[in-house]
C-alpha cells in the first residue's frame, strides 16, 4: 500500500494551466523590431546570438547582440532556458520536502539556499535554533560562499585566458566538497539545513576538515593574487571595464561584490544580521570603481574574511543539540520510536502530512555568495506553503548586463559576464 | 606600466604555475583508483535484513511517503507464521525505487521506522534502459547472512509480535 496523495480536483487544478490553442502571442513582429536598432534591420550592423550553448556565458544564457563591428551596440540577454519551475513544484511539497528543491536553483552554493528557505520557514513557524547549530550553520555559509567564489574565480580567469587559474580553484574547491560530503553526504545537493537546525551534528572529523582549509587557504589566496592582481594582461582586461555606478547598481536590484564594487556597503549580514553573525568580527571588503577589477578584489578580499569568520566560529563553537526539541517541527531521534508511542506519532505525522505553517507571509533573506539571496513566503496554514518566491541574485545581476556593455567590445563581454557571477540555474529557478 | 613591471609580472607568473610541477598531484586515475567515500554518502539503497534473517521492511510505506520525488512504489503483503518475511503483521510484497527519479536525497532512510532502506557509499546506479533503472525489491535487499536461511521462514507464534524492534542510536561521530 502506499500512502498517495489526494487527485487533484478541478478546482485545485493550478489556475495557470492553460491549453496550447488558448495561448495568444502578445508580442507583434513590429515590438520585436524595436529591440534592435534601425541600423540594423538594414544590415549595417550585425546581429549576433550568443550562447545560449557558449561555454562563456556560463550556462544556458543567451545574448543578443547587435555588434557595429567589434563595438557593441545593444545587449538583450534571453533568460529562461533552465527554467526548472522550482518556485511553483515547492508550493506541492510540504516545508521539508522543499529543501532539496532549494538546492538546485544556486547549485553551486546549496547551503546558503537551505539556510534561506529554513530560515524563512524558521520565521513564519517561529522556531528556535539552538546556537551550535546557528555557528555551525555560520562556518558552513562561509564555506559555501568560498565554494561559490572559487568557481567563480575559476571560470573567470578561464574565459579571460588564466588557464591554470582554473585547475587551481578546482583543486582547492575539493577540500569544500569533502567537507560538504562529510557532513551531509552528498557532494553539491547537501539539503543538510532542515527547519530547526541541522540534519545530524557534524562528523567527528569536521574540525580537522575545516582545520585544513584554514591552513591552506591563505597560501593559496596568495598565489592567486600573485597571478592576476598585478597582472598587466589581467589588468589590460578588467580595470575600467563593464563599469556600473552606484547609483545605477542600486537601481538595478543588484546585491553582493557587484554591488559592492560599485562602492555601495551592503551586506545582508551585517544589515540584518541572521544565525548569530552579530556574534563574529569580520569587515565587508567595498571597491570604488564598480569595474570587473573592483568586483574582483571585493570577492578576493572576501575569501579572508570568510576564514576570519571561519576561525571565529571554529574556536568558540559551543556544544549541545544542533535540532530544535520541537516535536512539532523536528522529527524525534529515530531509536526512541521503538519504544516511545508518542516519538512514533511524531515521527509518522512529520515524515507523512509534514508540519502546518501558520498563515501569514515572511521574507527572510541571507548573503549568499553572489548576493542577497531571499526566500519570500506565504503560509495558508497548511503543511504547504501557499507560494514560494526565490529572490535569486543572480536574475537581479544579470539585469544590467545590457546596460553595463553598451559601448564595450565583443571580447569584454566575456569578462563581464564572468564578473557578474551568474548561475543560470539560479536565474532561471 | 613599463616594460620591466611587465617583465617582472611575466616571470613572477611563470615561476608560480612552474612551482606546481613539485607539488604531489591531487588528481586519480578514475575509476582504477578511486577516492573513499565518506561514511554518510547517500549512494545506492539496500533493504537491510537482521541478523536472523528476516526482512527489516514491515511495508509501511513510510519511506514512499517521505520521497519528495515519489520515486517509491511499496506494496504491503500479510505475515504468517508459516510464511514469514519480517517481524510483525506485514511485510513489502513488491518493493520498487526508480533511480532515474530518485534525487539521493536520504529522506527514505531517515523515515524508515526501522531502518530498513539505507543509503550506502558503495555502487551508483547505471543502466541502458529505462526499465533497468527501476530497481526491484530482489534486487535491493542483501543476501542474508551465511547458514542464515532466507525468507520467508516458518517463525514460532507470539514471537514476532512487535513490528519494530528497538535499535541503537544514530552514530553521529562518523
Ligand atoms: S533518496 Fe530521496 S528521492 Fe531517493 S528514494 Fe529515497 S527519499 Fe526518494
Ligand atoms: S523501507 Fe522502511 S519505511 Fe519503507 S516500507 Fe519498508 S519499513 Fe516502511
Amino acid at each position: 500500500m502506499t500512502i498517495a496523495e489526494p487527485p487533484i480536483r478541478v478546482e485545485d487544478a493550478p489556475h495557470n494551466a492553460v491549453r496550447v490553442e488558448d495561448v495568444q502571442l502578445d508580442i507583434t513582429l513590429e515590438q520585436l523590431k524595436k529591440l534592435v536598432s534601425p541600423r540594423a534591420l538594414t544590415g549595417e550592423t550585425m546581429l549576433l546570438n550568443m550562447g545560449p550553448q557558449h561555454p562563456s556565458t556560463h550556462g544556458v544564457l543567451r545574448l543578443l547582440l547587435e555588434l557595429d563591428g567589434e563595438t557593441i551596440v545593444s545587449c538583450i540577454p534571453d533568460i529562461g532556458y533552465l527554467h526548472t519551475g522550482i518556485e511553483k513544484t515547492a508550493e506541492g511539497k510540504t516545508y521539508l520536502k522543499a529543501i532539496p528543491l532549494t538546492d538546485r536553483t544556486d547549485y553551486l552554493a546549496p547551503m546558503s539556499n537551505n539556510l534561506a528557505f529554513c530560515g524563512a520557514v524558521e520565521k513564519l513557524v517561529g522556531i528556535d535554533v539552538p546556537i551550535r547549530a546557528q555557528y555551525l550553520r555560520v562556518i558552513l555559509m562561509e564555506l559555501t560562499r568560498m565554494n561559490s567564489h572559487l568557481v567563480w574565480l575559476g571560470t573567470h580567469a578561464l574565459d579571460i585566458g588564466a588557464m591554470s587559474m582554473f585547475l587551481y580553484c578546482m583543486r582547492e574547491r575539493e577540500m569544500i566538497l569533502d567537507i560538504y560530503e562529510a557532513v551531509s553526504g552528498a557532494r553539491m545537493m547537501s539539503s543538510y539545513i532542515r527547519p530547526g537546525g541541522l540534519w545530524r551534528d557534524v562528523p567527528a572529523h569536521f574540525p580537522q576538515l575545516v582545520q585544513r582549509v584554514l591552513d591552506v587557504f591563505p597560501r593559496r589566496i596568495l598565489e592567486y593574487e600573485k597571478l592576476l592582481k598585478e597582472n598587466p594582461l589581467w589588468k589590460e582586461r578588467t580595470v575600467g571595464i563593464g563599469k556600473i555606478s552606484a547609483q545605477d547598481a542600486i537601481a538595478w536590484g543588484m546585491t553582493g561584490p557587484c554591488l559592492r564594487g560599485s562602492g555601495v556597503n551592503y551586506d545582508v549580514r551585517k544589515a540584518q544580521p541572521y544565525s548569530s553573525y552579530d556574534h563574529f568580527e569580520f569587515s565587508v571588503p567595498v571597491g570604488s570603481n564598480g569595474d570587473v577589477y573592483d568586483r574582483y578584489k571585493c570577492r578576493m578580499e572576501e575569501f579572508n574574511q570568510s576564514l576570519k569568520i571561519i576561525k571565529q566560529a571554529m574556536d568558540r563553537l559551543p556544544p549541545g543539540p544542533v535540532m530544535t526539541d520541537d516535536r512539532k517541527v523536528a522529527p524525534p531521534p529515530k531509536h526512541e520510536i521503538a519504544y516511545s508511542m508518542e516519538s512514533l506519532i511524531h515521527h509518522f505525522k512529520l515524515w507523512t502530512e509534514g508540519f502546518r505553517a501558520p498563515e501569514g507571509e515572511v521574507y527572510f533573506a541571507v548573503e549568499s555568495g553572489k548576493g542577497e539571496y531571499g526566500v519570500l513566503l506565504s503560509g495558508d496554514g497548511s503543511p504547504k506553503p501557499r507560494r514560494v518566491h526565490f529572490r535569486a541574485p543572480s536574475f537581479h545581476n544579470l539585469q544590467p548586463l545590457g546596460e553595463i556593455s553598451k559601448g564595450a567590445l565583443l571580447a569584454d563581454i566575456v569578462a563581464i559576464i564572468g564578473s557578474i557571477d551568474i548561475v543560470l540555474g539560479d536565474v532561471d529557478r | 606600466m613599463g616594460l620591466k613591471e611587465v617583465l617582472t609580472r611575466i616571470v613572477v607568473g611563470f615561476a608560480t604555475v612552474l612551482k606546481t610541477v613539485t607539488r604531489r598531484p591531487v588528481t586519480i586515475q578514475y575509476p582504477e583508483q578511486q577516492k573513499p567515500m565518506s561514511a554518510r554518502f547517500r549512494g545506492r539503497h539496500h533493504l537491510k535484513r537482521y541478523e536472523d534473517g528476516l526482512e527489516r521492511c514491515i511495508g509501511c510505506a513510510l519511506c514512499a511517503a517521505a520521497c519528495p520525488a515519489d520515486a517509491i512504489y511499496v506494496e504491503a503483503g500479510e505475515n504468517t507464521d508459516e510464511e514469514r518475511y519480517s517481524p510483525g503483521e506485514r511485510y513489502a510484497k513488491t518493493y520498487e525505487i526508480n533511480m532515474l527519479r530518485c534525487i539521493f536525497c536520504g529522506y527514505c532512510e531517515d523515515a524508515c521506522p526501522t531502518n530498513a532502506i539505507v543509503l550506502e557509499p558503495i555502487e551508483f546506479p547505471t543502466g541502458y534502459t529505462r526499465e533497468s533503472m527501476i530497481y526491484t525489491k530482489e534486487m535491493l535487499l542483501e543476501s542474508p547472512p551465511i547458514n542464515v536461511p532466507a525468507t520467508p521462514q516458518r517463525t514460532p507464534p507470539g514471537k514476532y509480535d512487535r513490528a519494530i524492534l528497538p535499535f541503537p542510536p544514530i552514530d553521529e561521530s562518523q
